[in-house]
């Protein structure tokens, strides 16, 4: 009918779409391609605690001069919140604290940091406190004497004396003073702080802070761990021990997020507040230099993207960003090429689930759970139950089958058996249903042939989905998925041949012979 | 050499509409959303038909819930012959011919048995939605079994042939006769393996065949030519054809029809929208066809009288 309004309102979505990508690309110079060399890093502190009835505090240890990195930019999001930071000179560290008089339901506290990697360490020179040593009981005083004693002999300074007492900890064997010693401290905090109690036996001056590792293979970072510092006299630094492998000595990637030597989040009478740190080395270097540029200029412009979004949200959106392109590429190969597949928009489910798999592995357990609930639903067809109850029980046993393959590859030591938890059941179900009904109605080659079809678009769409330049392009630019609403209305109305029909109707291309 | 632009060239001209065309262009435009219901659920097209005087198989029972499975067995308990289908399936799925019974079991048109168990579990999976178009709960129904006219004796396996016919705006377009084989296991549907044969329009006599995709002059069963028939009762289902229009509300529908032994054409389903394996039985492309009837109605000179259309098309619509 009004075929020119479609081409109107297809050329006005691609011609906005393109518009607002030249804008920031030329203008605003956001980066079009992720780049990678300099180490920019997100980091992103969650506070999650059930809050009381009354007046709730909250104090979480931040971030403050750490060595080898610069904090380029950091915000607190805590709606309906009073803060208020605070240094303590003492201890070279900061902490903030968020202060409500009433809040209900589950409440959720930001500290995110983008830090700049400036290059090598700087060593650390403030003068230590001794702390006091503490009381020890016999027998453990017999034993830490004797402790202290084997690991002074194998020593030459502090800093081996305190990595000699870590190996000592750490040593699968322990000795029969180590035993006893460390019955009751099992956590590495636990150890580290009792470690800093037996270096002040022997006053070496130590103390505890808080690192997280920045690992620049994954662009993704640990959890918050306590790392051991003692300080050298002679030479007048700290040395940095490693509580894990005992190695002395500060790791080019580890970013000292608090030095404060007690807990990094302390919540007032709530024992069920949760903390954990995200990190992400992120394309948003260079970015982060365009969206700071912009800061200064207009706020909004920043503040309504999905840049200003938390990281959780973040991550969701790389993925969501994508799916409209899996479903672009279904609409070429069925509407254009003509592929059969199950259902309409299935192949781009498989293909994101494969996101978690990597693809061969998750070619290699789809094909594999589905055959074993195939076999499974076949036998259901014996039984005749009704369908809701059968896909019930085919769902049953899929969720088994991934236990069972999650179970038997971590066994066998392969990591990607682990990430089918991942792999949506919902999905498996249907298909091996499409698939057994198929198979019943139009028998075996038929259903495999679609089973396949199905698998490679899913493939395919997944290749595509998951290619970096293509999702840092459309997170950067999500206004782009305009332009793909323009190409997808524009092939909505196309009525010409699809390239199966060519094959399928060549015979009527063919002068006739006969009448 | 497959050359696609080559093809795609020469199909044009030919006038084959392919399943974009189809849809964007005729289905679309002439179909309304609203009158789906009336196609879609072969009760409601039987009522319809019944109600507008036209010829339909008897209608025996009618399964809508679970439970009545059991009693259905008591309602059938003195016909030997008949047939269950799901009142919205598509293409064929679902449909269960029963010739005959031995005891407590029934012998489906293959010749192979049934038991009171698989009959019921059929019947159970059909309710539930197993062969309805978007999965969605369904009833049954069971009509008479169509004795097929003895013309089509040496050129059907088992099951029973039906004509189809592409009436557009109420203009019969093209029309094929489906042959069921032995590899369609007795279903007239073209993708399950049964032999699509053109039928002149003027005429009703049957030109060429396709099986699957290969063109063919003899049944592969029976291995008796196909081409030559007279249809019998060909103005009768070309009549049926264009009162469809009326019918169904829709102005591209395929019609089926079956032809009875004793009780002459009936209709069996209609269809919005219709395979367009025809094209490949007559050797023609349907888009000229449809165009000469576009071109009526630009000028306003759509006939609202079924025979009028009738003669348009048989003056028409010969194939060549």
């Amino acid at each position: 009918m009004k075929k020119s309004q479609l081409y109107v309102l297809a050329a006005l979505f691609i011609a906005a779409g393109l518009t607002a990508f030249f804008y920031k690309w030329k203008v605003l110079k956001f980066p079009v391609h992720p780049v990678e060399q300099s180490e920019v890093w997100e980091l992103q502190a969650r506070v999650e605690y059930q809050p009381r009835s009354g007046p709730n505090r909250v104090v979480l240890q931040v971030p403050i001069d750490p060595p080898g990195y610069s904090i380029l930019d950091e915000r607190f999001v805590a709606r309906g919140y009073g803060m208020n930071t605070e240094r303590r000179r003492e201890q070279r560290s900061r902490e903030v604290q968020w202060t409500i008089r009433r809040a209900s339901g589950s409440q959720a506290l930001y500290y995110r940091a983008t830090v700049f990697r400036d290059g090598t360490p700087s060593p650390e020179r403030d003068r230590p406190q001794l702390a006091s040593p503490p009381e020890l009981e016999e027998p453990f005083a017999g034993a830490a004497a004797a402790l202290l004693e084997t690991v002074r002999a194998q020593s030459v300074d502090s800093a081996t004396f305190a990595a000699r007492l870590i190996q000592e900890f750490n040593d699968a064997n322990p000795g029969q003073e180590v035993a006893l010693l460390l019955q009751d401290r099992r956590g590495d905090y636990d150890r580290v702080r009792f470690a800093i109690d037996l270096l002040a036996i022997r006053n070496i001056a130590a103390r505890l802070v808080h690192g997280v590792r920045l690992d620049a293979a994954t662009g993704q970072g640990g959890e918050l761990r306590p790392w051991l510092q003692v300080y050298d006299t002679s030479a007048g630094v700290w040395h940095t021990i490693d509580p894990r492998s005992a190695s002395i000595g500060w790791p080019e990637d580890l970013f000292l997020w608090s030095r404060h030597p007690g807990a990094v989040l302390e919540v007032e009478g709530s024992p069920r507040a949760r903390f954990d740190i995200r990190v992400q080395k992120s394309m948003v270097d260079s970015l982060e230099a365009a969206v700071q540029r912009l800061e200064v200029r207009d706020r909004n412009l920043v503040a309504y993207s999905l840049l200003a979004l938390p990281l959780h949200t973040q991550d969701v959106y790389r993925i969501l960003l994508m799916v409209p392109i899996g479903a672009f590429i279904m609409l070429i190969l069925r509407n254009l090429v003509g592929v059969k597949t199950f259902g309409t928009f299935m192949p781009v489910l498989i293909a994101i689930s494969f996101k978690w798999t990597s693809l061969l592995a998750g070619i290699v357990l789809f094909v594999l759970i589905v055959g074993m609930g195939l076999l499974v639903r076949f036998y259901m067809e014996r039984l005749k139950l009704l369908l809701v109850p059968r896909l019930t029980s085919v769902l049953i046993v899929v969720v088994l089958l991934m236990a069972l393959v999650s179970v038997l590859s971590n066994k066998m030591g392969l990591e990607v058996g682990l990430s089918i938890a991942l792999f949506p059941m919902i999905i498996m179900t249907m298909t091996i249903e499409r698939v057994s009904v198929a198979w019943d109605e139009r028998g075996g080659g038929f259903a495999m042939k679609m089973a396949a079809g199905s698998l490679v678009i899913a493939s395919l769409a997944y290749l595509v989905m998951s290619w970096p330049p293509l999702e840092h392009l459309l997170f950067v630019y999500p206004e782009l998925l305009l332009v793909l609403l323009g190409l997808t209305l524009l092939l909505g109305r196309y009525s010409g041949y699809r390239l199966t029909e060519l094959m399928r109707f060549r015979a009527l291309a063919r002068p006739q012979q006969d009448g | 050499m497959f050359n696609p632009f080559a093809v795609a060239r020469r199909l044009r001209e030919v006038g084959l509409v392919g399943i974009n065309g189809r849809n964007a262009e005729f289905v679309l435009r002439y179909n309304p959303r609203r009158f789906y219901p009336r196609v879609d659920d072969k009760l409601l097209t039987k009522e319809l038909a019944l109600a507008a005087g036209m010829p339909v198989p008897d209608l025996y029972a009618v399964v809508r819930e679970e439970h009545e499975i059991a009693e259905l067995h008591a309602k059938l308990a003195d016909r030997s012959s008949f047939v269950v289908k799901p009142a919205r399936g598509s293409g064929g799925d679902g449909i269960l011919v029963i010739d005959g019974r031995r005891g407590e079991r029934y012998r489906r048109a293959n010749g192979s048995f049934m038991t009171r168990d698989e009959f019921d579990h059929h019947l159970s999976n059909g309710l539930s939605g197993l062969f309805s178009l978007g999965g969605q709960p369904d009833h049954l129904i069971v009509e008479y079994m169509v004795r097929f006219d003895p013309l089509f004796e040496r050129v059907s396996f088992k099951g029973v042939p039906d004509v189809r016919i592409i009436s557009f705006l109420g203009y019969p377009a093209m029309a094929m006769i489906r042959l069921p084989t032995r590899m369609s296991d007795g279903k007239a549907n073209l993708h399950q393996g049964a032999i699509g044969v053109g039928i002149d329009i003027p005429t009703g006599l049957t030109c060429r065949g396709v099986w699957g995709t290969e063109p063919v002059r003899e049944h592969p069963d029976t291995e008796h030519s196909i081409v030559g028939l007279q249809i019998p009762h060909w103005q009768e289902l070309l009549m049926i054809a264009a009162r469809a229009y009326e019918l169904s509300g829709l102005g591209y529908v395929g019609v089926d029809i079956v032809l009875d032994r004793d009780r002459g054409p009936m209709i069996l389903e209609l269809n919005a929208r219709p395979g367009l394996a025809i094209q490949i039985a007559n050797g023609n492309g349907l888009r000229h066809r449809l165009e000469q009837v576009q071109a009526l109605e630009r000028h306003g000179k759509l006939s609202a009288d079924p025979a009028e259309r009738v003669a348009f098309a048989q003056a028409r619509f010969a194939t060549v």
